[in-house]
């Protein structure tokens, strides 16, 4: 295989990995901090064990987040030299700021959870904010460089020489605020409903009106409120992205749209492949004048087709059901939330039935699966350029070959990883079992911590 | 000062700091693993309960040194991943392991032995990999002139010189942990734990010390120029060994206000002071050099409107974060703190 396709792979499989632990690690402190601000509130214990178990979950995920995130941060500096020697010049800014999110996240984190014992309840409160700032930082900072890949801006280029460059203009380029927010609230969907999920499982195993399956009922509540209105504001914000491409990127959008004709009243095709050789979706759903509006909210907005670049310009055309697959995720995620919230308090039914809680329990794997095709898509269908129309993924990449062995090394450590954390997590909390905590929490005397 | 020399003294500094903590932390976790079937002395117990709160935050100084490096040289961004794709990746893929078994070995008890082993071990190794840098930037083993740059790993795993680096982080790690485990436990009334690490601490300290001379014998053939310049600054050397010799006095020889053996506090901090002079001597030897001889700090440097922007970053950055990394010391390091853990356990 060529060496360049081989570092693409590996830098794709480090990241794939890291966005799990990543998107986790800046949806789980919220909430944590939603636990602990509700048991303040309500003097409610439950809420507070919450609380504790979720932190020991996070403790736990960040011992593999943090690790994938150092080889990501330095893996770009060893694959893409290239790159990096660009984003020096001219967008070192959010990555060094990045780091200061890291030291609040990692010196708060370490505080309230080995300091617990130690800590006023409106010191873990502080603390916990805190944590769950630095998480959404370092996630809209490194969100940042990417959005700047895609609309570069800061510097100019005369005779190949970086010149004239202002890096706060870098900074604060065009698609950084949609991006970065779309970011942040998919990150908080994600978290909130792999605890609504989580819950959800719990219940169909415990037996209804049980002390049990009464703390897990608030878990899933607090998962489906919070997921629902995150994901409702995800797929407003996910459209201004949208139209962000549409602006800047019109060949990544009309790749993600199955595109090739530029045209008014632009149909939206849903689902089906893209064909290269007949330049059209096949087996897709067409909307007639979707997409127009969509892009521009006027039906005779000009959507420009593939067919308007040179194919070699083309991103991947596999896009298209990327693309599909997370808006898609994204529409049902908002409908599991409204048809418990439906339920729950139109129909006023306590019990949610054994299929609804099936439902609820696929949110979180589906939601963390959107994350992976958004970004799969994002990046992949940034191609050929990691800095758009300015640096080729070619001129990028590392001169050094034989890349196989460390892809190959690389990805069994993952693996190795991925199963451990999984198998930890299982041993900790059925040794732990929420009954223990609870007892804890219902005791006088015993303290819970 | 120009703003070459800013720059890499604010990365020295990174390095610098980063050395002495991961020194700890890598160390840590070693003895941690040592100590693990000897329940009484609580050295173990010791060891992780330094361990679990810092180890985030000395990971976080790796990164913020990958970032030093290529937000203020990038142009030598491209040859030293070129060159260090082989190196930088085998410390990565040791780091990943370890941190993750290290996190694990706290949480599953029954694979507590086996987690705490690969740990332990692969924490001893980074260190020995991290130090390979050094003598990779001192230029005999890279390959500059072609289009791509290369690094002859065969050549550098068969010198003398590469080895006595790695003989020097190894005991220094266990070295400058022992001690600082050893003032830990001492304020935290363990007085078990206290005497082994005394102990261990007093073994390390000469070995440690025999592989910097070794360093300097090596250096004489192998980078002749770094040798010279180090050598011009004979006095600061001198006074690096007068303060080992403080930190071993203090440590085998003083006694505490109640008669105890050995002053841990003291020679902490003279040991560290050791490391800050001999690490001074070193970083002001090889500039202006990155990678000798091609590669100079002029050659990488950013452009000026980004390198101030980033200088002013630093700057409010260690404005903001200097309350949490003393609240945090206060939480974690503080006497009386540390003491009253002790006490709820
Ligand atoms: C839970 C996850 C999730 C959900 C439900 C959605 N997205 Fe998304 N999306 C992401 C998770 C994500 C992401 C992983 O976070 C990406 C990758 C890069 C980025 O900026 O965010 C992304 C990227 C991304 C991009 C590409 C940005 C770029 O290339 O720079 C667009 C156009 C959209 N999204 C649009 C939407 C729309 C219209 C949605 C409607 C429901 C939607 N997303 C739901
Ligand atoms: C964390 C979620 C992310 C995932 C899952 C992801 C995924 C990928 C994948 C699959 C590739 C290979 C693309 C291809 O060659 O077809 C890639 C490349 C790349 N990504 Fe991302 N990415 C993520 C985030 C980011 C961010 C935040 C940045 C910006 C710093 C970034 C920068 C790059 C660069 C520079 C490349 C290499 C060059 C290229 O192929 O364009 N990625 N990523
Ligand atoms: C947009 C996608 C990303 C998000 C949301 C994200 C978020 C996070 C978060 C929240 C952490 C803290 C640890 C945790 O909770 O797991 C983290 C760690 C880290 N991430 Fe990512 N990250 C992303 C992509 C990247 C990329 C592309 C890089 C590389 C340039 C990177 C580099 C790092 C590093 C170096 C750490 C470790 C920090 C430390 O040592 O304390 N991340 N990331």
């Amino acid at each position: 295989m060529d060496d360049l396709v081989i570092a693409r792979s590996l830098f794709g499989t480090t990241m794939g990995f890291h966005i799990i632990f990543a998107t986790l690690g800046v949806g789980i402190p919220l909430m944590i901090l939603a636990a602990e601000l509700l048991y303040q509130k309500t003097k409610d214990e439950d809420y507070a064990v919450m609380g504790k178990r979720w932190t020991k979950a996070f403790a736990v995920l960040l011992g593999v987040g943090i690790p994938t995130g150092t080889i990501a941060g330095v893996q770009l500096s060893l694959l893409w030299p290239g790159f990096m020697e660009f984003v020096g010049r001219v967008m070192a800014l959010p990555f060094q700021i990045e780091i200061y999110a890291f030291f609040v996240e990692a010196l708060f984190m370490s505080i309230y959870v080995y300091a617990a014992h130690r800590l006023s309840p409106w010191m873990r409160i502080v603390s916990v904010t805190l944590v769950a700032l630095g998480g959404l930082a370092s996630a809209v900072l490194i969100t940042n460089v990417h959005a700047w890949e895609g609309t570069p801006t800061g510097f100019r280029i005369v005779n190949g020489e970086i010149v004239d460059v202002d890096p706060w203009a870098a900074f604060f380029n065009p698609s950084f605020f949609a991006t970065a927010g779309h970011v942040a609230l998919t990150a908080y969907t994600t978290g909130a409903f792999v605890i609504a999920s989580v819950a959800a499982f719990k219940m169909l195993r415990a037996e209804f009106g049980s002390r049990i399956y009464k703390f897990h009922r608030k878990a899933l509540m607090l998962g489906l409120l919070l997921g629902g209105f995150f994901s409702f504001f995800s797929s407003i914000n996910g459209h201004e992205t949208a139209q962000q491409l549409h602006e800047y990127q019109p060949e990544k959008l009309a790749a993600a749209e199955g595109l090739f004709e530029t045209q008014a009243y632009a149909p939206l095709a849903i689902g089906g492949f893209t064909d290269r050789e007949t330049r059209e979706v096949k087996y897709g759903i067409e909307i007639p004048w979707a997409l127009s509006f969509l892009a521009g909210n006027s039906f005779d907005t000009v959507v420009k087709g593939l067919n308007d670049f040179p194919e070699e310009y083309w991103p991947p055309l596999f896009v298209h059901t990327l693309f599909n697959a997370m808006v898609g995720i994204g529409s049902l995620l908002i409908l599991l939330a409204l048809m418990a919230l439906f339920w729950n308090k139109f129909l006023k039914k306590p019990e949610f039935p054994k299929w609804m809680l099936g439902l609820f329990v696929t949110a979180g794997p589906l939601a963390v699966l959107a994350i992976e095709f958004g970004w799969i898509f994002a990046c992949t269908g940034r191609q050929p350029w990691t800095i758009y129309r300015v640096l080729s993924t070619a001129d990028s990449v590392t001169s050094a070959s034989n890349l196989t062995t460390l892809f190959v090394l690389f990805a069994a450590v993952y693996v190795v990883l991925g199963v451990a954390v999984v198998l930890v997590m299982l041993y900790y909390f059925k040794r732990h079992p929420v009954e223990e905590d609870l007892y804890r929490a219902d005791e006088p005397g015993v303290p819970l911590y | 000062m120009s703003e070459q020399l800013i720059a890499v003294t604010i990365l020295w500094g990174f390095v610098f700091i980063y050395a002495v903590m991961a020194t700890m932390d890598f160390g840590a976790g070693f003895w941690s693993m040592i100590y693990l079937n000897k329940e009484q002395t609580k050295a173990t117990n010791i060891a992780n309960r330094y361990l679990s709160p810092t180890w985030e935050v000395t990971n976080t100084f790796i990164v913020a040194i990958v970032v030093a490096i290529y937000s203020f040289f990038p142009g030598a961004a491209f040859t030293l991943g070129t060159i260090l794709l082989i190196p930088g990746s085998i410390i990565l893929l040791l780091l990943a392991i370890r941190s993750g078994f290290m996190v694990f070995s706290h949480v599953a008890d029954d694979y507590r032995v086996a987690l705490t082993y690969i740990s332990g071990i692969t924490g001893l190794l980074i260190p020995g990999f991290l130090i390979a840098v050094l003598p990779i930037s001192h230029g005999g083993f890279v390959e500059l002139e072609s289009a791509a740059p290369s690094l002859d790993l065969q050549a550098l795993f068969t010198s003398p010189h590469v080895y006595s680096f790695i003989g020097f982080a190894i005991s220094s790690t266990l070295f400058l942990s022992s001690l600082l485990l050893a003032d830990y436990s001492k304020t935290a009334g363990e007085p078990n734990a206290y005497k082994v690490y005394r102990r261990d601490s007093i073994i390390l300290g000469p070995i440690s010390l025999v592989m910097a001379v070794l360093i300097m014998l090596t250096m004489r053939n192998e980078a002749n120029w770094l040798y010279t310049n180090m050598m011009e600054q004979l006095p600061l050397l001198l006074l690096s060994v007068a303060f080992f010799v403080i930190g071993g006095l203090a440590i085998f020889v003083f006694k505490d206000r109640h008669g105890m053996k050995g002053v841990p506090r003291i020679a902490v901090i003279a040991v560290t002071i050791q490391y800050l002079l001999a690490s001074y001597v070193y970083g002001r030897a090889h500039l202006p050099y990155f990678i000798y001889p091609s590669f100079t700090i002029e050659d990488g440097f950013t452009d000026s409107a980004s390198f101030q922007a980033v200088f002013i970053t630093y700057i409010v950055g260690f404005l903001i974060l200097f309350p949490g990394f003393f609240y945090f010391w206060r939480i974690f390091m503080k006497d009386s703190h540390v003491r009253e853990d002790t006490q709820t356990e």
